[in-house]
């Protein structure tokens, strides 16, 4: 009854989907326009508090070693932190705009923690390719979360923000258990079973 | 002073245009995905298939994010944008 580790990743895929239209469309309208509804500043860092959450039962369910284990955890802590620590900005029980950081942070640890607990190469299969891919990925655009947090009112940081979360979903809804990538597959894998 | 009121008109324009196409564009998306990779959609050859295969529908999520994000977010947005600047 338990789903594969693959479609867990398409749910996440989903919410990071939903949570890339928001953003966009904050830094389209910006910030004043968004928190005409007071709904809607809430929206974005209520969605990453409630994934990280929902990362916690992914990294006892589905993880199957130690390292595997300290990244899914590592996932959820920092996605509880910066997911928290923006919507206590929103709230009013933090004041000062450099708590943005902390999404900086995680960025910058859930890369990381992408490549440290990707064993393979780039091209062992779809999986390794994408661990590698969204940890580079989520390394290099922490410079837009930092850019958000420093000077938020710049349309480039808001939108980069908002895009390396739709590009962050598109690459999650690639991922397989066991795939090949451009047509590679490691001997030592084990056989694509779908 | 009607040049920059014609100005702003178009940009309101422009930016409600995108916001609004936000939404259909990502069910576009997902419909096209649906068409390109039709064996992801597991309800079009549901027999043998477990229950997570049936409910996870990737094309389908992505087309219902779009058409959530267009149903309950764009319209509201677009409000407000126009009351703001108009």
């Amino acid at each position: 009854m338990q789903p594969k580790a693959e479609i867990v990743h398409w749910m996440f895929a989903t919410g990071f989907l939903m949570l890339g239209l928001c953003l966009l469309a904050e830094a389209l309208v910006g910030p004043e326009v968004w928190a005409r509804r007071a709904w809607r500043p809430y929206l974005w860092p209520g969605l990453a508090f409630f994934m990280g959450v929902w990362m916690w039962p992914v990294m006892v369910f589905f993880t199957n070693s130690a390292i595997h284990t300290l990244a899914h955890g590592s996932w959820a802590q920092v996605m509880m932190l910066c997911g928290g620590a923006e919507l206590a900005l929103v709230r009013g029980k933090l004041h000062n705009p450099l708590w943005r950081l902390t999404t900086a942070l995680a960025f910058v640890v859930s890369g990381a923690a992408l490549l440290i607990h990707e064993q393979n190469g780039w091209l062992f299969q779809r999986s390794a390719f994408l661990h590698h891919a969204l940890g580079w990925w989520l390394l290099g655009c922490s410079v837009f979360a930092i850019g958000r947090a420093l000077k938020p009112r710049m349309v480039v940081w808001q939108t980069g923000f908002a895009v390396t979360f739709v590009l962050v979903a598109a690459m999650l809804y690639c991922d397989r258990d066991l795939a090949p990538i451009f047509g590679h597959l490691s001997n030592v894998a084990g056989a694509p079973h779908r | 002073m009607n040049v920059i009121a014609s100005r702003l008109a178009r940009t309101r324009t422009w930016r409600a245009r995108l916001i609004g196409t936000l939404g259909p564009a990502t069910a576009t998306a997902g419909f096209v995905w649906a068409v390109i990779q039709p064996y992801r959609i597991t309800l079009l050859h549901p027999d043998g298939q477990g229950f997570w295969w049936l409910v996870a529908e990737p094309p389908l999520w992505v087309l219902l994010v779009g058409l959530a994000f267009a149903r309950y977010v764009a319209p509201g947005l677009i409000e407000d944008l126009d009351a703001a600047e108009g």
